[in-house]
């Protein structure tokens, strides 16, 4: 008997959301029926999220795709030969030649829905620990350089570099130090560390081990949120493999080190993404805000020197380590070094993950990648970096997508996340929303976000109910001159950013008359 | 997850007693108690306290700082409903309005039979496939109309 055709379908989240259990399901009974052998890997999501269930068949030729599968098409992918990559009307040909993938610059997720993300066999096989064998044989000094000259900036949102955070944590002197991953992932529009985690989470694991050796750290967190219980279950898994394989554990790959992980819940709080409040999370308290100084870095965890990235940030260091910090500095522009993963969603036809050396403007990003919108009216408005990122009117969409292009134009690029609006959005409510959810989310520190955000809702409230406008676009200006300056954290500074576009760039939303008042 | 059964105090205290001596300890009890019981009572507040040395005051102040954690056991299923931006620009007001006007069901409450309880949430990670949700753990994508009148049908289960 010949052996198994290997059939790959995701076992992401995101995907199962669309039906890839049943897909799944559908493909093993089919197999069995006609007695044709198949072993089905899970693997994680290419990203290419329009096409899920993305169903991958491994061929002499290489990967061939189909997709969307539903699992009443299975019988006909069959019968048109599929295991060979037979003609069918899903069939997208060689996955790598999808020009959505292929024109994209993958490093960080270079395994990502390639792999079974559980397989250190296959990990290794793809890349997988160079990295960190590397780190293995030269000086904690020497990997910190690297990571600094690569250019990497955090890409949680603050986009600080990461070698000067670890370098402060290798020179702070303590018995005990922690690197803590940020995985709370909570700006709508990303998803580009869920998709990370469930695809390749030995890459995380392995950037976390390399940021352990470097700063001299024998503990790691990895703080997740809680509404990713996919990613949980598969952090866990791939934890208990890598240190059944000697990867993590009392002695890192032999060398006498030590690197443990353990993975926390968060709790359904937005400001646990703040560093320090997670940190407060992490140690068991209400996620509140703490004053810097001290740096985290400094005093972090449990008072200790802690190395606190997003998953992004240290995902990319395993690639950085393995080619080189060159090699990474040389995708890029300006101060913007290395490939940002951008994650394009809400009303667009084709959303999806696009890893991209730093520079494609929005433009291209949504209609050469994305193919405009969903629903097929005109696009109106853009919010890049989650909710307290700009909302940019069509005029704007050549903006590069840079860290300084976007401050530039009073904007953030954040996590990377880029929100897609047809027509029908009214720019007002959307800066009502953002009071509401800096309302909702507020640590209560501190006055000018805990009492602004209410009155900033109730201000665009009454403006969208016609009451006293000139008065009352007055008091929005002051509010939002107020939060920026005098906020403790970005969850109040940075709330007036969304609203400030808005009334820049869609001033006709909040000056236009009104059948009924809004809901709520 | 759903409650399946009634708060147990033995079967809370045995949880508190395992996890109480991790670093941090607070917040993985809590998802351990409400994993087991669907939310968090306030008879365990106390126990907690006395097993970590802290305050009631403090432990209260955990459990009503964080939105995941319930005082009051949820309905047989918990829908989580994306309402954020992307999910937005996909409609999920829509769909809210849609839940009030055909099925009488308000976000952020529990049915009147307790089937059903409906949270707002977030993101859901799910932004390309909006608007998203998630049904007892089950992560869903382009949720659509018919989809939530296939969930208030009278014999809940079937919503592929
Ligand atoms: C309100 C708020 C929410 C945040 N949420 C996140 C988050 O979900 N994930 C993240 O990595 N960083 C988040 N950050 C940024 C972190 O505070 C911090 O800058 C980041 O974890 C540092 O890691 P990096 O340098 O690798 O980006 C948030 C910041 C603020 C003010
Ligand atoms: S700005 Fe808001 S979230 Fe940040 S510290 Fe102040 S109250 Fe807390
Ligand atoms: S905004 Fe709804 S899933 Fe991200």
């Amino acid at each position: 008997m010949s052996a198994p055709t290997r059939i790959f379908v995701p076992r992401d989240a995101a995907a199962l959301s669309v039906g890839a259990e049943r897909v799944a399901a559908a493909l093993a009974t089919e197999a069995e029926r006609r007695g044709v052998p198949i072993e089905i890997v899970r693997n994680g999501s290419r990203g290419l999220f329009w096409l899920e269930p993305l169903v991958e068949v491994e061929t002499a030729a290489g990967r061939i795709a189909y997709g969307p599968v539903k699992p009443a098409d299975v019988a006909a992918l069959f019968a048109a030969d599929f295991l060979h990559g037979g003609a069918h009307a899903l069939a997208l040909g060689l996955t790598e030649d999808i020009s959505y993938l292929k024109n994209q610059e993958r490093l960080t997720f270079a395994r990502c829905g390639v792999i079974d993300p559980l397989s250190v066999a296959d990990y290794r096989a793809h890349g997988g620990f160079a990295g960190l064998e590397r780190a293995l044989g030269v000086a904690p000094a020497e990997i910190v350089r690297e990571v600094t000259s690569s250019g990497l900036r955090g890409r949680g949102g603050a986009g600080f570099p990461t070698g000067i955070k670890w370098k402060t944590v290798l020179d702070t002197p303590a018995e005990q130090k922690y690197i803590v991953c940020n995985a709370d992932e909570g700006d709508s529009g990303t998803f580009a560390d869920r998709l990370l985690m469930e695809g390749d989470p030995l890459c995380l694991i392995e950037g976390m081990t390399i940021a352990g050796l470097a700063v001299g750290a024998s503990e790691g967190f990895i703080y997740l949120r809680s509404e990713y219980p996919h990613a949980h279950r598969v952090l866990n898994a791939a934890i208990a493999v890598a240190e059944a394989a000697g990867y993590l554990g009392a002695s890192v790959c032999g060398s006498g080190r030590a690197f443990r992980l353990e993975v926390r819940l968060g709790a359904g709080a937005y400001i646990c993404g703040e560093e320090t409040a997670l940190l407060d999370s992490l140690e068991g308290k209400r996620g509140v805000v703490r004053a810097k100084p001290p740096l985290p870095a400094i005093s972090g965890l449990f008072g200790q020197p802690t190395v606190i990235n997003n998953v992004i940030s240290l995902a990319s260091v395993p690639w950085i380590m393995a080619h080189g910090a060159a090699a990474y500095a040389a995708f890029g522009m300006g101060r913007s070094r290395g490939t940002l993963p951008i994650q394009l969603a809400g009303n667009v036809k084709r959303g999806g993950l696009i890893e991209k050396a730093f520079g494609l403007t929005l433009r291209q990003l949504i209609e050469d990648y994305g193919g405009g919108t969903a629903s097929g009216r005109p696009l109106r408005a853009v919010q890049v970096g989650g909710p307290l990122g700009a909302y940019f009117p069509e005029s704007l969409l050549d903006t590069p997508l840079d860290y300084e292009a976007f401050l530039a134009v009073k904007g953030m690029l954040g996590h990377g996340g880029v929100v897609v609006f047809d027509d029908t959005v009214d720019l007002a409510e959307q800066a009502r929303f953002a009071f509401h959810f800096c309302a909702v989310e507020s640590c209560g520190k501190c006055t000018p976000c805990r009492i602004g955000a209410v009155r900033g809702r109730e201000t665009v409230e009454r403006i969208i109910a016609g009451i006293e406008r000139p008065k009352n676009f007055a008091v929005l200006d002051d509010l939002c001159t107020l939060m920026t300056d005098a906020s403790l954290c970005a969850l109040g500074g940075l709330t007036p950013i969304p609203v400030v576009s808005a009334l820049t760039h869609f001033r006709q939303d909040f000056e236009r008359a009104r059948p009924v008042p809004p809901a709520e | 997850m759903a409650a399946e059964t009634g708060w147990k105090p033995d079967a809370a205290q045995a949880i508190i007693e395992a996890g109480k001596s991790a670093p941090g300890a607070l917040l993985p009890i809590l998802h351990a108690l409400q994993d087991a019981f669907g939310y968090i009572d306030r008879s365990a507040v106390p126990v907690i306290a006395e097993a970590l040395n802290l305050s009631r005051a403090e432990v209260h102040g955990v459990i009503t700082f964080y939105h995941d954690f319930r005082a009051a056991p949820p309905g047989e299923r918990v829908l989580k409903l994306c309402r954020a931006e992307s999910c937005q620009a996909m409609g999920c007001e829509t769909l809210v309005a849609h839940l009030a006007a055909r099925h009488g069901i308000a976000v952020d409450a529990t049915t009147t039979d307790g089937r059903l309880t409906v949270e707002t949430v977030y993101c859901l990670g799910n932004c390309a496939l909006s608007p998203a949700a998630m049904l007892d753990g089950e992560l869903l994508g382009r949720v659509d109309a018919a989809l939530l009148d296939d969930l208030c049908r009278p014999q809940p289960g079937s919503v592929s």
